[in-house]
């Protein structure tokens, strides 16, 4: 097609529809040199721009006018030009900046890992990881917050909280009464519902999902197991309210987590409904479709499949079964 | 004496109703704009004279004004920024309270000249006197026919609103003020699109400092030309400087941009030199976001010139050796003040005003605060000094907004330039409490150029 434009990311060259985002044409490409992101949402019309661990060089502007830009961009918020050329793991000063925002953002998170819920699926935690430092440079005392119940389903860990705006994002355009946002400045800002008002609203359960790290967590899995010992199998039901396509999470053969299902960077396909999310915990309130695609690198794909000892929710579900057996050849034979 | 060209009538008694105003020439400008000159032509005088935006980036406001989207059957908008707030700057503050006048008179003739039919003058909050003598002031522009329906019968009109905003630093971030302006919470918004495309209510919109609308008067009545021939080089006109810190006589001056450094310090017309006798040791040339300067840097520049206060001049040397123009908040320190106190002290301002919305500011304002209070308070380690300079690097050109380099430089040049007073406070905590550094080699002379400093 004609009306597509040419970026170069990394040396790698794509073709993209004008208009999109630096971040969606690396995503387009995929692989490594995605620039990760913990505030942009493509769901979520306005988000991004906030947390700069996805800045990149500008190395040429464009065809017409190949000034490099000055400044490091935010790539989720800057379209692309016909024959731009961008650097992101390739640029040193990138990389440099990434660790710089990487710190900034672990310095008032309480690295409470061992005792998060969201530990095995925590996008800061991936990042922390790759970029992070073993060890911290900041001897102060952080910033902590009590922690607030918001309806009874949800409860918000101000403490562990990056400020991506990602929930309040959800709140305003999926929701159709605005009761949460963000209170006071700086360090010291807060998401929080006016005077803890609860969030009620059949779709509030998807600020849970959006939380790219533990501050929203579903009240009903709070403590109940590690994701990484638990098994993603996605199952759709006929919902009035929503598509009703999730993710069921077992344990054993009960389900103790219903989220939306996630794609490879972590945004949800679809928003499901508070009532899919929280009160369908039975198996029987389900179709089964198969089990959930997780990458190899994440840690819940450990242990996942295991033929000697089957769980019994596979004893009754052919695909599951097959699945099992394939994931156990190709575990047996690395 | 020098020229004056906005404080020119600042004497004369009652200059703050428009009868005086009026008597003393005021409002010429209006009515040669709106009945002899063509909007275009307005911004072209603009253009000629050269001016730079003097709320702190120096930005030539005309090619600002050429910037702004004009598509058909949308509304646009020149919003005055008076959110004046920067620690060490007051003349804005100085010029409502004075000559709201000349702020009003500017404010029409520079949307007759962007085709503005709605206008808002954004005062922080802290300024509710400035915000009724504006709305005093304009009442009166009112009645007299300069504002409202069909100005002066040429068929332009114009309303003319003032809107306080929430007392918040970030807010004099123009997209920050927008959004304020919107009714929404005061985070800078994410560019592009910058406010000449869509600013306030998605509409094109142009956001000028109280004192850049107020020069619109001088240069459409003297003409663009005129203008341009006073200051020096591309540093056009007169400039508005708030005077602060250990001087004889504190206050706010107008300058001949050129003025050299010395003359302005030490001069009686103007600050009249350091209080008490004491001597200079340090100088904050543009309010508290610029990069300080010891006494021997500001003085002079690092190839034996005079500095001089213009937009070049001051920025001669780069962040190594010089400093910036900024919103003209000119703070002296004598000997007897404490850097890293003072470094402490605006970078708990930073702090408190970060908006939070991106990371690197809104954490490592507060870090840097934390490690500045250490090092004051005698428990700093002699590492600290790389660790802030590596900090302010990592805040530096990471933000959204301008906020993030404002909170970095003060901290990245103190450390420069005073490194050793800082050592001083780790090495010496006991007496670092009681007592200050002291002058030190601060104001010694500067070795000639060629030798290693």
């Amino acid at each position: 097609m004609s009306d597509l434009i040419k970026v170069t990311i990394d040396g790698i060259t794509v073709d993209v529809a004008p208009g999109t985002s630096i971040l969606n044409a690396a995503r387009q490409i995929g692989g490594e040199i995605v620039p990760p992101a913990m505030c942009y949402y493509s769901k979520l019309e306005g988000s991004g721009g906030k947390c700069r661990t996805c800045l990149v060089k500008v190395s040429k502007g464009s065809e017409k006018d190949p000034r490099p830009m000055p400044k490091l961009v935010a790539s989720c918020r800057t379209g692309v030009m016909d024959g731009m050329e961008v650097q992101n793991i390739t640029s040193p000063e990138v990389v440099e900046a990434r660790k710089g925002v990487v710190e900034m953002l672990l310095i008032n998170h309480p690295l409470d890992c061992p005792v998060c819920d969201q530990a095995g699926e925590c996008h800061l935690q991936d990042l922390g990881y790759e970029h992070g430092l073993s060890s911290t440079r900041y001897e102060f005392e952080r910033r902590t917050f009590d922690r607030i119940d918001i309806g009874d389903k949800i409860q918000l860990h101000m403490t562990r909280c990056i400020l991506c705006y990602r929930c309040v994002f959800t709140a305003d355009q999926i929701t159709n009464q605005r009761v949460h946002g963000v209170l006071g400045r700086g360090d010291a800002a807060e998401i929080s519902t006016y005077i803890e008002k609860a969030i009620d609203n059949d779709f509030s359960g998807n600020v849970i999902d959006v939380c790219p790290v533990g501050a929203l967590t579903d009240k009903t899995f709070r403590f109940k197991n590690r994701v990484w010992f638990t098994k993603p199998v996605d199952a759709h039901r006929d919902c009035p309210t929503c598509s009703g396509k999730v993710t069921l999470w077992y344990k054993g053969e009960d389900v103790i987590r219903v989220t939306a299902r996630k794609d490879q960077f972590g945004e949800v396909e679809e928003f499901i409904c508070n009532t899919c999310r929280f009160d369908q915990k039975k198996t029987s309130d389900w179709v089964i479709e198969g089990p959930r695609a997780i990458s190899n690198q994440s840690v819940i794909s450990s242990n996942h499949y295991d033929t000697l000892k089957p769980l019994p929710v596979i004893k009754t579900n052919l695909q599951l079964q097959q699945s099992n057996k394939d994931q156990f050849e190709r575990a047996t034979k690395l | 004496m020098a020229r004056k060209l906005l404080l020119e009538h600042i004497n004369v008694p009652g200059i703050n109703t428009l009868e005086v105003y009026r008597q003393q020439g005021g409002y010429r400008a209006v009515e040669k704009a709106l009945k002899t000159l063509t909007p275009d032509e307005v911004v072209e005088e603009v253009k000629k004279s050269g001016l730079r935006g003097r709320g702190g980036a120096g930005f030539p406001t005309g090619m600002k004004w050429s910037f702004l989207a004009k598509p058909e059957g949308v509304e646009r908008y020149l919003v005055c920024n008076a959110d004046e707030s920067e620690p060490g700057t007051f003349k804005d503050r100085y010029l409502m309270t004075y000559i709201p006048h000349a702020l009003i008179e500017g404010m029409i003739v520079a949307s007759f000249a962007l085709g503005a039919k709605t206008s808002y003058i954004y005062v922080r909050g802290e300024m509710m006197p400035q915000i009724r003598i504006l709305e005093k002031a304009i009442a009166e522009a009112k009645n007299a026919g300069f504002l409202g329906k069909n100005i002066l019968g040429t068929g332009y009109d114009l309303e003319l609103y003032v809107q306080p905003g929430g007392g918040a630093y970030i807010c004099g971030e123009e997209t920050a003020l927008i959004e304020s302006l919107e009714g929404k919470r005061g985070n800078p918004r994410i560019k592009p699109p910058f406010p000449a495309i869509a600013g306030l209510y998605n509409c094109p919109t142009v956001v000028n400092n109280v004192e850049s609308i107020a020069a619109i008067v001088p240069i459409i009545n003297d003409g663009g030309d005129e203008y341009a021939k006073v200051g020096i080089g591309r540093s056009t006109g007169t400039k508005l400087i708030s005077a602060g810190g250990n001087l004889n006589k504190p206050g706010v001056y107008e300058i001949e941009l050129g003025l050299p450094v010395e003359e302005f310090i030490y001069s009686d017309e103007y600050c009249g030199g350091i209080a008490n006798g004491k001597r200079l040791k340090a100088v904050v040339a543009g309010g508290s976001s610029v990069p300080i300067l010891p006494a021997n840097l500001i003085l002079k520049t690092l190839n034996g010139e005079s500095r001089l206060m213009s937009y070049e001049s001051l920025a001669d040397g780069g962040f190594a050796t010089g400093t910036m123009m900024g919103s003209g908040g000119f703070i002296a320190f004598d000997e007897d003040q404490c850097i890293v106190r003072n470094t402490w002290n605006f970078t708990r301002f930073y702090h408190h005003e970060s908006c939070g919305q991106c990371s690197p500011c809104r954490e490592g304002t507060g870090w840097m605060e934390k490690v500045l209070h250490r090092l004051e308070y005698g428990h700093g380690k002699l590492s600290d000094m790389d660790l802030l300079v590596d900090v302010s690097k990592k805040i530096e050109g990471n933000t959204i907004c301008p906020l993030g380099d404002a909170a970095a430089w003060p901290v990245a040049s103190a450390i420069r330039h005073f490194r050793d007073e800082f050592e001083w406070h780790v090495t010496n905590p006991q007496e670092a409490v009681q007592r200050n550094y002291g002058l030190a080699h601060y104001a010694d002379p500067l070795p000639p150029v060629g030798e290693p400093a």
